[in-house]
């Protein structure tokens, strides 16, 4: 770390802001990543930086904080030019980091993961006393006690980002970045994380807010810088400013907020789930006694915070795991423990799999975009007539499946690794649509994909569903859950809460649900 | 009565001789595992170690330099396994069976070019290997019935690197458990994003983890040639350092049960070696090589899931890219 202070900057008036960025660029290969960044954030505000995914928020940061090196540019702390090369100097500098994926390690236990990093000696012994005492004050600050003796991994996500944040501030930040910190939050978790901020604000902590939420920066911020593609493409005084204005600036054209949805025709009931239950490899149950069906022709979306059984329920119903109790029919046909099935058998019951975790589960990324488009159909027309696979025949079904989904770059050719992720999540819908399945099961079919990508696959659902085709969407995004479901139903520890129209739902009671509590109970 | 207490008193004795490379290559191995790097590399720092102390220990006649001499070979190892791994990302796996077959070509060339032997090192002197230490107050507990006994033939008379290698297993847990440089380590092995976004070097504690590990493993080279053998003996490691990794996953990655592991492996090769030319009741009498098979056999079938489900460090394996 270097501290010039004798450089002045151009303007007098720096002083008065804690953070300073001027033009900085970074690229990774080709891609520019950041282009001549300029930001100024004033002292004990909290500053909203809002973008797409892939607009170089998240690179910024990483930048600020140290673990990227910009390629060119400069940045002041409190008018003081200085050189951010690791963590460690972000540290001394008082600028911590909250990360979107917690920094914390799930079997250490509190204290250990605030402890890291800040010792206070070569043996722990002293350390453990003076940082438990530290927890406990600016606990008591802030409002947001933790015992610092539990294990992380024994804690729910609001609580490992009320220890990430008190990690932090136990370094001493003044500037503390939080990045995307309402993704995986209720939005109870969420009105408590923002009075937090407040807090935090009132006591000289300057925040900064990376988000692609604009409710979030409507509530909470003070100013709001918006990027697009790399680059800083405005700044606005909060008040000065309404959630279009910067829809516009982030994505570059009007966007539609909401894809528009007719009325739902539900037809014969497709998917009849009875009591179903499974136990996890350590003997929990994570599906307990569920029972629901979807009907053709409509959307069910399965709400809850991530971990609550949705995956295991995905998994079951996409035949990659058998139920330990109860039964399902798909179509009249009924799967229980004893039935033998796997995702093969399952397509051939017509059924198309979108998943939650299209690295993991959608895509081979190592493998090249036509290889991918075929994936679990290759006893089908779609690998050519032959019994081998015929390449060229491959080859022109995805490139007419990407003229057909718009997927760019045009190439069926190139590595499934080397697309955005809004064009692998396109190749995915492209394979398991083409079949005209009678039941889409359909896990976050947006995440990680950009605005333009998501109208897009919103109206493919909705089109879909107007053709016939049962859906069941899962998803963590309230938003989309609401903008697409006809019926919702709210999951909470692998049971299901209660089950509402699709029009009667808003955020507030959905929330109230997802953390368990029904809606009888509420009243 | 007397003969059978007699008879497990030698059974522990050797128990405790045989497990003594076992458990610092075990020691070894937890360090570098526990910060995030796959040891398979065991075998050859184990090796090399031997071969440097026998080399050194009959060219100077030191004893003290034959162990410094294991220590840097091994470090030294452990090194280019790091520069491989560490600092360029390279497969840890690959990385660790590349030592073993370099030592184990190298040793050999080298002891060929040296002494002319046939890889051999020449037979040591008695000033030239670590002898059995006789403790403190051995003949005056001779009196003492069974402890005196114990005493003698099991807890005494042993060499100078077998307690060390005791002493060791407690010094690797108070280590990992009760120190700055134990906390970061478990931590660079679970999430070195983590670790780094502290404020920590992940490559440096990697670096210092192996290095550690380097040291034990050269002791327990050291011992291999210099005291409990008398000299070099192409591949005279035998697997140990494969057991002693086998040994790490039996106890989870921790040290004290690790050091269980050992002795159990040990006490298994202590008994083989006494039962081979015994006619035991109703098995008659055990080819040789059956029996000194028998802890690899071990080895698969605890492996296989008698265990329960192992838990490794969650990063292993991952070289850590930024």
């Amino acid at each position: 770390m270097m501290i010039n202070k004798s450089i002045k900057t151009s303007g007098g008036d720096t002083a008065c802001y804690i953070l300073e960025l001027q033009k900085i660029s970074k690229s990774f290969g080709l891609v520019e990543a950041n282009k001549n960044i300029d930001l100024q954030i004033e002292a004990g505000t909290i500053h909203g930086i809002i973008g797409e995914n892939g607009a170089g928020k998240s690179t910024l940061m990483n930048i600020l904080y140290g673990l990227h090196r910009a390629n060119s540019g400069e940045m002041l702390v409190n008018g003081a030019r200085v050189k951010i090369k690791s963590s460690a100097d972000a540290l001394s500098l008082g600028i911590g980091m909250v990360h979107q994926h917690f920094m914390l390690i799930p079997r250490f236990t509190v204290l250990e993961n605030v402890m890291l990093g800040s010792e206070g000696g070569a043996l722990l012994s002293k350390g453990r006393i003076s940082t438990a005492n530290k927890l406990k004050e600016l606990g008591q600050t802030f409002d947001m006690e933790v015992d610092p003796y539990v294990l992380v991994s024994d804690l729910n996500v609001g609580m490992r980002q009320r220890v990430e944040i008190l990690k932090a501030l136990k370094g001493g930040a003044k500037i503390l970045i939080l990045d995307e910190p309402t993704g995986v939050l209720t939005p109870q978790e969420a009105t408590q994380l923002f009075e937090i901020l407040d807090k935090l604000r009132e006591n000289g902590v300057t925040v900064l807010l990376i988000t692609h939420k604009l409710a979030e920066i409507m509530a909470i911020t003070d100013n709001v810088s918006i990027m697009r593609g790399g680059e800083m493409v405005g700044h606005r005084k909060t008040s000065d400013t309404n959630p279009q204005e910067l829809a516009e600036l982030m994505v570059g054209r009007k966007v539609l907020l909401n894809v528009e949805k007719p009325k739902a025709k539900p037809k014969e009931i497709a998917l009849n789930v009875r009591n179903l239950g499974c136990y996890s490899s350590r003997g929990h149950k994570v599906l307990d006694n569920l029972t629901f069906q979807v009907k053709s022709g409509e959307i069910l979306g399965v709400a809850g915070v991530s971990g609550n059984g949705q995956t295991p329920l995905m998994e079951i119903l996409a035949g990659m795991r058998k139920p330990d109790e109860g039964y399902f029919e798909i179509l009249g046909k009924k799967i229980d423990h004893e039935t033998k099935v796997s995702p093969f058998t399952m397509r051939e019951n017509a059924i198309g799999h979108i998943p939650e975790d299209r690295h993991k589960h959608g895509l081979i990324l190592g493998f090249e975009a036509y290889e991918n488009m075929v994936l679990g159909f290759h006893n089908t027309e779609m690998t050519g007539e032959k019994k081998l696979l015929d390449k060229n025949h491959m080859l022109k079904h995805t490139a007419d499946r990407m003229d057909e989904y718009d997927i760019r770059p045009r190439n069926p050719k190139l590595l499934a690794s080397s697309f955005s992720g809004g064009n692998q999540q396109k190749i995915v819908v492209a394979r398991e649509l083409y079949k005209n399945p009678k039941l889409l099961i359909v896990g976050e079919p947006t995440r990680g994909v950009d605005v333009g990508a998501i109208e897009f696959i919103h109206k493919q659902l909705i089109q879909l569903r107007d053709q016939g085709c049962a859906i069941i969407l899962i998803s963590v995004e309230l938003d989309e859950i609401m903008g697409l479901s006809d019926r919702i139903l709210v999951m909470n520890k692998g049971q299901e809460v209660s089950t509402v129209n699709g029009d009667d739902a808003n955020p507030k009671d959905l929330g109230l649900m997802m953390a368990g509590i029904s809606e009888e109970a509420s009243n | 009565m007397i003969d059978f207490f007699y008879q497990t008193l030698w059974a522990l004795d050797a128990t405790l001789r045989v497990a003594t490379p076992l458990m610092l290559c075990a020691m070894a191995g937890i360090f570098s595992e526990r910060s995030g790097i796959v040891d398979i590399s065991l075998e050859g720092k184990l090796l090399s170690g031997a071969f440097v102390a026998a080399t050194i220990a009959s060219l100077t006649g030191s004893v003290w330099l034959g162990l410094i001499g294991a220590i840097s070979a091994s470090v030294l190892m452990s090194l280019l396994h790091g520069f491989a791994c560490i600092t360029h990302r390279g497969d840890q796996v690959v990385s660790g069976v590349a030592i073993n077959f370099l030592a184990s070509g190298l040793t050999v060339i080298l002891g060929i070019a040296i002494f002319k032997r046939g890889g051999q090192t020449p037979t040591l002197s008695s000033g030239e290997r670590f002898r059995p230490i006789e403790l403190w107050f051995v003949d005056a507990l001779d009196n003492v019935p069974v402890i005196g006994a114990i005493y003698r033939e099991l807890i005494s008379g042993h060499s100078l690197l077998v307690y060390v290698a005791l002493l060791c297993v407690p010094i690797a847990s108070f280590i990992l458990y009760k120190s700055r440089f134990g906390l970061r380590l478990r931590a660079v092995g679970e999430s070195p994003i983590a670790v780094d976004s502290a404020g920590v070097s992940v490559t440096w504690l990697r670096y210092r983890a192996l290095i550690v590990g380097g040291v034990f493993c050269g002791i327990a080279g050291a011992y291999l040639s210099i005291s409990h053998g008398a000299n070099f003996v192409r591949e005279m490691s035998a697997g140990k350092g494969y057991i002693a990794l086998a040994a790490v996953i039996f106890g989870n990655w921790r040290p004290i049960r690790a050091f269980w592991a050992c002795l159990m492996f040990g006490f298994l090769d202590a008994i083989t070696s006494r039962l081979q030319d015994i006619d035991l009741p109703l098995i008659g009498e055990v080819p040789a090589q059956l029996m000194s098979a028998l802890p690899y056999i071990m080895t698969i079938i605890l492996l296989s899931g008698f265990i329960g489900r192992p838990s490794p460090p969650s990063a292993i394996g991952v070289p850590y890219k930024k």
